[in-house]
C-alpha cells in the first residue's frame, strides 16, 4: 500500500509530463444529477444513493495519471463503472465534475470544436463490440477517421492501406465487416483507432467478446504494436490475467471508486482490501511477484555465497535457480544488497497458489 | 408494419391488488351482468331513443356543416387571406398533375396527342425501374405498363400513378426530413406521434370531405389526401431506422471526431438506408391504396371505372380496372423492394460500374429512341383500340360470374344468411336497436372492464362525438358489422396464425401471399366480394375480413413464433400434447400480440367496412359516400366521417389499453 501512496505523489508532482491526467472525476447518471456532487449524498453508498435520489454514480471521484507511453490498464468487476471512466476522458459521456487533462489541456473545459479536434488528432479509441461501418469495406472503415477530417481519398488509402498491413489484414482491405471473424473485426477497429496516429489510444474492454485463444494472440498483438508504435494506453478489462498481462499498472475500481493504483506485483503482492484480494487470490503469485516481493534481511546464521539476482526478477524466473543453489540468493541493486531470498521463501509462494 | 406495432404506445395499466385468478374470473362474472342487463334493456325498451335519422333528414349540425362548406367557398371565391396558403397548394399541385398529363396522356402543346406516347412511357418507366431496381424489375414494369394498356386503360392507368408519384415524392421531401428530426429529438417525437397515430387510426374515407372542403375536388385534393394517408409510414419507419443505428458504431465515429452532420450522413443515413426503403414501399403501397379512393373527390386515375362499375354493379367492368390496379400495385411493390435489395448487394458484389454504365447507357438510347417513335407514330402515341381486350375480358368475367353466382347460389346464401341471421342481425339490434343511453352505458362498462380508466375516459369522449355528430344510429349500425367482421378475422387470423407460428414450412408458403395481399389497394378487395354475394351489408363485411385477415394473420403467426423456445421445450419435455401446447401455452404467453392483433384488424375492418358503403353496405359509409354526391348532403357526410373517425379511436384505445393490461404477462 505504501508503494502505491508513493507512486501517485510522484505521479501527482510530475503533472507536466503526464500524457494524461485524471483529477476528481465524477459521472452521476439520474436526475439533477449534477446536484450531488458536493452535497452530503456524495458520500452515501452506491445503492442508498440510488434508493434516496434516483441517481446512479457510476464514476466516484476517481483521480490517477498515466505517463507517456505507459500501458495503464483499469480494471473492475461489471458495472464497477469502467466504460464510463474510459468514455469520459474524450467526453463520449459528458463527466459531472472533475478535470481530464491530456497534455496539459482540460479536457471538460474544451468547447465542441477544439473536442473534435481532440478526438480527430490525439485520442482514439477501441470499442468491445468493434462498432465497424457495416457498409463500408475494410479499408474505408480503417480510412474513416482520416476522411472526417478532410485528408483526400488517395492519401488517406495509402494510409489504411498501410495499418491495414500493420495489423496483420493484408489482402482483406476489400471485405466488409460481417465477412471477417471477430477477431479480424477487431483488428479493424485497432487500425481504424491506429490510423489517425493519436498520441493516446483507449481500449474498453476490446477483446471480451472474442474466444479465448483468439483474445490470446490479440492481446500479443497489442503488445507488439505497443513495441512498435509506443502509444500511450489506456486499457480496460475485467480479465485480471490480461490486466497483469499488458498493464505497467493497473488501477483497480470498485462501485465506481478507486480501490488501488499500482504494477502488477503491488496489487497482487499488496492487495489494499478484501476486494482486491479476492481478486487476485486466483492469480499464480509467482508469474507476477518480483524478488522484491518475497527476500528478507539476512539471518545472522546464514551463509552469504549463493548468486545474485536483480529485485525485478519475476518469481518463477528465478525459482529454479534458487532451488538449484544450496544458499540463499542475494537480492541486489546498484551493488547494494536488498535482502536475500532462499528455497522456502520461494517455495512458499509456489505452494501457497496451489492450495 | 411490425416496425409501427412496436412503437404502438404501451401505456401502464392501473395497480391492480386481486390476485391474477381471482381477477380474470370476477370479471367474467361483470362481463355477464353487463350483457344481462344490456338484453334485458333491449327487450323492454328496443325501438325507443334510438336516435335514429332517416335517410333524407338533416339534423341541425349537419346544416350548420353545409354553412359552413358555403362559407369557405365565398370566402375562397372573394379571395380571404386566410385561405389563400391553400388556393397556393392547389394551384400548384394542380398545375404539377395537369403538366405531368399533358406530357403523358393528354392532347397539349398544339399537338393532337400527347407530348410523349404510351411506348416513350413504357420506355423511360423500363430504363428507371432498370437503373434502380434491377432486370427482373424492368421486365415486370415493362410488362405491367403494356397490359394496363391491352386491358384499355392506360390513360388511368398513368394518372394513377402520377398522382401516386407525385404524393410520393412529396411524402419523400417532407417524410425524410421530419424522419431524421424525430430521430434528433426526444421533445419533437412526443409532439409529432400522436399527430401520426391519429393520421393512422382515421380511416381514408373520414378526411376525403375536409380535404375536398380546402383543396376544391380534383387532383391537387387527391394529392393531398394520399399525401396524408401515405405520410406516416415512411416518417415512423425512417425515425426508427435512424434511431436505432447500432449505438456502438456511432459512438466509435463519434469518437474520432465526426460533426453531427457526418455522423448523419456517413453513418446514420447508410446505415438506416435498408430500413428506410421499407418505409418508402409501405409509403408507396398506402399512396397507391389511397390514390384510387380519392376518385371519390375527382381525382384522375382507375379509382373513377373502379367506383363506375361497383355502383352499377358490373362486376367484370370493375375486374377490369381492378387488375390494372393489381398489375400496377405489383410492379410498386417489387420495384421499391427491389431497389432496397439492390442497392447494397450490387455495392457487395463489386459489379464492373463501367459496365453497369455502359448497359445504362445503351438501354438509355433505346429508352429516348421509344420516346421519339412515340412521337412519331400515332399506334406508338395513343394506346391502339385493336388491342384492347378489357371489353372481351369484362364480358366472359361477367358471364362466368353469373355462373358462379347461380350455381354457389344456395351456398353463398346459406353463409349470408347464417351470419345475417345469427351474429349481424342481433348485434345491430342490441346496438342500434336499444336505446342509445343503454348501449351508450354498455360500451362504457365494457371498455372499463377490459381497458381500465382511459380507456374508459377515451370510450366517454369518442362516443359523446358520436352523440354530437347526430349520427348515433348509424355509427351503431357501422359498429355491428365492424364487430362481426373484426370476430371472423380474429378467428381466421389464429387459425392461420398458430398453424404458420407452429411450422416454418406453412410460414413460407402462406406469407408471401400474405405480403402480396396487403399490397393491394383497398378498392381491389371489393370486386370478389361483390362477384361471390352481391351488394350489401354481407359484402362489406366479406370485404373487410379479406382486407383485414393478412395483418392479423402476420401478427398472430409472429407472436406464436415469439414465444420462447425454451418455454415451449419445457412444455413439451411435461409431455404436452399439440392442443394442450396450443391452448396452455403458446396462445396465453402470445395474448399481448393477439389483442395487437385485434387492434390492427379492428381498424383496417373499420375503414373497409365504411368503404363498403359503396356498395349499399350501409352506415355511415353510406352516408359519406352521398355527401359527394349530393350538394346538401354534404353536411350530413362530413358528419358521419367525424363519426367514422371517432369510433376508430374508440376501437383503438379500448384495444390498446386492453393490450397494455393482458400483454404483460408475455413480456414479463
Ligand atoms: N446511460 C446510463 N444511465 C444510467 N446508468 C448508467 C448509464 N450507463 C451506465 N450506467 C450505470 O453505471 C454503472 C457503471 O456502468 P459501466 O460504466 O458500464 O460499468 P462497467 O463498464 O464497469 O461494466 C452501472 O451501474 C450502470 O448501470
Ligand atoms: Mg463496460
Amino acid at each position: 500500500m505504501t508503494a502505491t501512496i508513493d507512486e501517485q505523489d510522484a505521479a501527482a508532482s510530475t503533472v507536466g509530463q503526464s500524457a494524461l491526467a485524471v483529477r476528481g472525476l465524477w459521472k452521476v447518471f439520474g436526475p439533477r444529477a449534477d446536484k450531488i456532487v458536493g452535497s452530503a449524498e456524495a458520500d452515501l453508498s452506491r445503492a442508498e444513493l440510488l434508493a434516496q435520489t434516483g441517481c446512479t454514480a457510476a464514476v466516484r471521484d476517481v483521480s490517477f495519471d498515466v505517463a507517456p507511453g505507459e500501458v495503464f490498464v483499469v480494471m473492475g468487476l461489471s458495472g464497477s463503472g469502467k466504460s464510463t471512466l474510459v468514455r469520459c476522458l474524450t467526453r463520449l459521456i459528458e463527466p459531472t465534475a472533475g478535470q481530464v487533462l491530456i497534455d496539459g489541456e482540460d479536457v471538460v473545459a474544451m468547447s465542441e470544436a477544439r473536442l473534435r479536434e481532440l478526438r480527430r488528432h490525439h485520442v482514439s479509441m477501441v470499442f468491445q463490440h468493434f462498432g465497424l461501418l457495416p457498409h463500408r469495406k475494410v479499408i474505408d472503415n480503417v480510412a474513416y477517421g482520416l476522411e472526417i477530417r478532410g485528408v483526400d481519398k488517395k492519401e488517406r488509402r495509402r494510409k489504411a492501406q498501410e495499418l491495414v498491413d500493420l495489423v496483420g489484414l493484408s489482402g482483406n482491405e476489400n471485405a466488409y465487416p460481417d465477412q471477417l471473424s471477430g477477431g479480424m473485426q477487431q483488428r479493424v477497429g485497432l487500425a481504424r483507432a491506429l490510423a489517425v496516429d493519436p498520441s493516446v489510444m483507449l481500449f474498453d474492454e476490446p477483446f471480451s467478446a472474442l474466444d479465448p485463444l483468439i483474445r490470446r494472440d490479440m492481446q500479443n498483438e497489442v503488445i507488439r504494436l505497443h513495441h512498435e508504435v509506443g502509444k500511450t494506453m489506456v486499457f480496460i478489462t475485467h480479465d485480471l490475467a490480461e490486466a497483469l498481462k499488458l498493464g505497467d499498472r493497473i488501477l483497480i475500481m470498485r462501485d465506481g471508486a478507486l480501490v488501488q493504483v499500482g504494477t502488477p506485483a503491488e496489487v497482487v503482492g499488496a492487495p489494499a482490501d478484501e476486494y482486491v484480494r479476492d481478486f487476485v487470490s486466483e492469480v499464480p503469485r509467482s508469474h507476477v511477484l518480483t524478488l522484491s516481493w518475497v527476500m528478507r534481511p539476512p539471518r545472522p546464521d546464514e551463509a552469504m555465497t549463493g548468486p545474485e539476482m536483480a529485485p525485478g526478477t519475476v518469481v518463477r524466473d528465478a525459482a529454479r535457480r534458487v532451488i538449484d543453489s544450496g544458499d540463499p540468493v542475494k537480492v541486489v541493486e546498484d551493488g547494494q544488497l536488498l535482502g536475500v531470498v532462499d528455497q522456502d521463501d520461494i517455495l512458499r509462494v509456489i505452494v501457497a497458489e496451489e492450495s | 408494419m411490425a416496425i409501427e406495432l412496436a412503437e404502438l404506445e404501451h401505456p401502464q395499466a392501473p395497480l391492480e391488488h386481486l390476485p391474477a385468478e381471482r381477477r380474470a374470473i370476477s370479471r367474467w362474472w361483470f362481463f355477464l351482468g353487463v350483457f344481462v342487463l344490456w338484453v334485458a334493456g333491449w327487450l323492454m325498451l328496443q325501438g325507443q331513443w334510438t336516435l335514429a335519422l332517416p335517410v333524407s333528414e338533416l339534423n341541425s349540425f349537419h346544416d350548420w356543416l353545409n354553412e359552413v362548406r358555403d362559407w369557405v367557398e365565398q370566402a375562397k371565391f372573394e379571395g380571404n387571406p386566410l385561405f389563400i396558403p391553400f388556393e397556393w397548394i392547389t394551384e400548384f399541385f394542380n398545375w404539377v398533375v395537369e403538366f405531368l398529363q399533358k406530357l403523358f396522356v393528354d392532347p397539349a402543346f398544339g399537338r393532337p396527342v400527347p407530348v410523349i406516347g404510351w411506348l416513350g412511357l413504357v420506355g423511360i418507366s423500363t430504363w428507371v425501374a432498370l437503373a434502380i431496381a434491377g432486370v427482373r424489375s424492368a421486365i415486370l414494369v415493362a410488362g405491367a405498363l403494356v397490359l394496363c394498356g391491352t386491358l384499355g386503360y392506360w390513360e388511368d392507368t398513368v394518372d394513377t400513378l402520377i398522382i401516386t408519384g407525385v404524393s410520393v415524392a412529396v411524402c419523400v421531401l417532407l417524410g425524410i426530413p421530419i424522419g431524421i428530426w424525430m430521430s434528433r429529438s426526444k421533445r419533437v417525437t412526443a409532439a409529432l406521434t400522436p399527430v401520426l397515430d391519429v393520421m393512422q387510426t382515421m380511416p381514408s374515407f373520414s378526411y376525403l370531405a375536409p380535404l375536398a372542403l380546402f383543396y376544391g375536388i380534383g387532383p391537387a385534393a387527391a394529392v393531398v389526401t394520399t399525401l396524408i394517408y401515405a405520410l406516416p409510414p415512411l416518417i415512423r419507419i425512417s425515425a426508427h431506422g435512424l434511431r436505432t443505428v447500432s449505438p456502438t458504431t456511432m459512438e466509435a465515429t463519434s469518437s474520432l471526431g465526426s460533426t453531427d452532420n457526418q455522423q448523419l450522413r456517413k453513418v446514420q443515413l447508410p446505415m438506416a438506408r435498408r430500413t428506410i426503403l421499407v418505409g418508402l414501399n409501405q409509403t408507396t403501397m398506402a399512396a397507391l391504396s389511397m390514390a384510387v379512393i380519392a376518385a371519390l373527390i375527382n381525382g384522375p386515375g382507375l379509382g373513377i371505372p373502379v367506383i363506375d362499375a361497383l355502383t352499377i354493379l358490373n362486376v367484370g367492368r370493375a375486374f377490369v380496372a381492378g387488375l390494372c390496379l393489381v398489375f400496377l400495385a405489383i410492379m410498386l411493390d417489387r420495384m421499391t423492394t427491389a431497389a432496397g435489395e439492390r442497392a447494397e448487394a450490387s455495392a457487395r458484389k463489386g459489379t464492373n460500374p463501367q459496365a453497369r454504365r455502359i448497359l445504362l447507357g445503351v438501354t438509355g438510347v433505346l429508352a429516348l429512341i421509344s420516346v421519339y417513335l412515340s412521337r412519331q407514330y400515332l399506334r406508338l402515341a395513343e394506346f391502339p383500340e385493336e388491342w384492347n381486350w378489357g371489353d372481351q375480358i369484362a364480358d366472359r368475367v361477367n358471364s362466368s360470374s353469373e355462373w358462379f353466382v347461380d350455381t354457389f347460389y344456395d351456398i353463398t346464401q346459406a353463409a349470408k344468411d347464417f351470419v345475417s341471421n345469427f351474429l349481424l342481425n342481433p348485434l345491430q339490434d342490441l346496438l342500434a336497436e336499444s336505446p342509445w343511453w343503454l348501449t351508450a352505458s354498455a360500451l362504457l362498462a365494457i371498455a372499463f372492464l377490459l381497458g381500465g380508466r382511459r380507456a374508459l375516459v377515451a370510450t366517454a369522449v369518442t362516443s359523446a362525438i358520436i352523440l354530437g355528430t347526430g349520427l348515433w344510429y348509424d355509427a351503431m349500425v357501422t359498429l355491428a358489422m365492424t364487430l362481426v367482421a373484426a370476430v371472423m378475422t380474429m378467428v381466421i387470423g389464429v387459425i392461420v396464425g398458430v398453424w404458420m407460428g407452429r411450422s416454418r414450412r406453412v410460414d413460407a408458403l402462406v406469407r408471401p401471399v400474405l405480403d402480396m395481399l396487403q399490397t393491394l389497394p383497398a378498392f381491389v378487395y371489393l370486386i370478389p366480394t361483390l362477384a361471390l354475394f352481391g351488394p350489401g351489408r354481407f359484402l362489406a363485411i366479406m370485404a373487410a375480413v379479406a382486407y383485414a385477415v393478412p395483418i392479423a394473420i402476420k401478427i398472430a403467426a409472429d407472436g406464436i413464433r415469439g414465444v420462447s423456445p425454451t418455454t415451449v421445450e419445457a412444455a413439451e419435455s411435461t409431455g404436452s400434447n399439440r392442443w394442450q401446447m396450443i391452448g396452455k401455452v403458446q396462445l396465453p404467453m402470445a395474448r399481448g400480440s393477439l389483442v395487437l392483433a385485434a387492434n390492427q384488424g379492428l381498424l383496417f375492418v373499420l375503414s373497409m367496412v365504411v368503404i363498403g358503403g359503396l356498395v349499399g353496405g350501409g352506415g355511415l359509409g353510406f352516408l359519406v359516400v352521398g355527401g359527394f354526391s349530393q350538394q346538401e348532403d354534404f353536411g350530413k357526410g362530413l358528419a358521419a366521417g367525424i363519426a367514422i373517425t371517432a369510433l376508430g379511436v374508440m376501437l383503438d384505445r379500448i384495444t390498446v389499453h386492453t393490450a397494455a393490461r393482458y400483454g404483460r404477462a408475455e413480456t414479463a
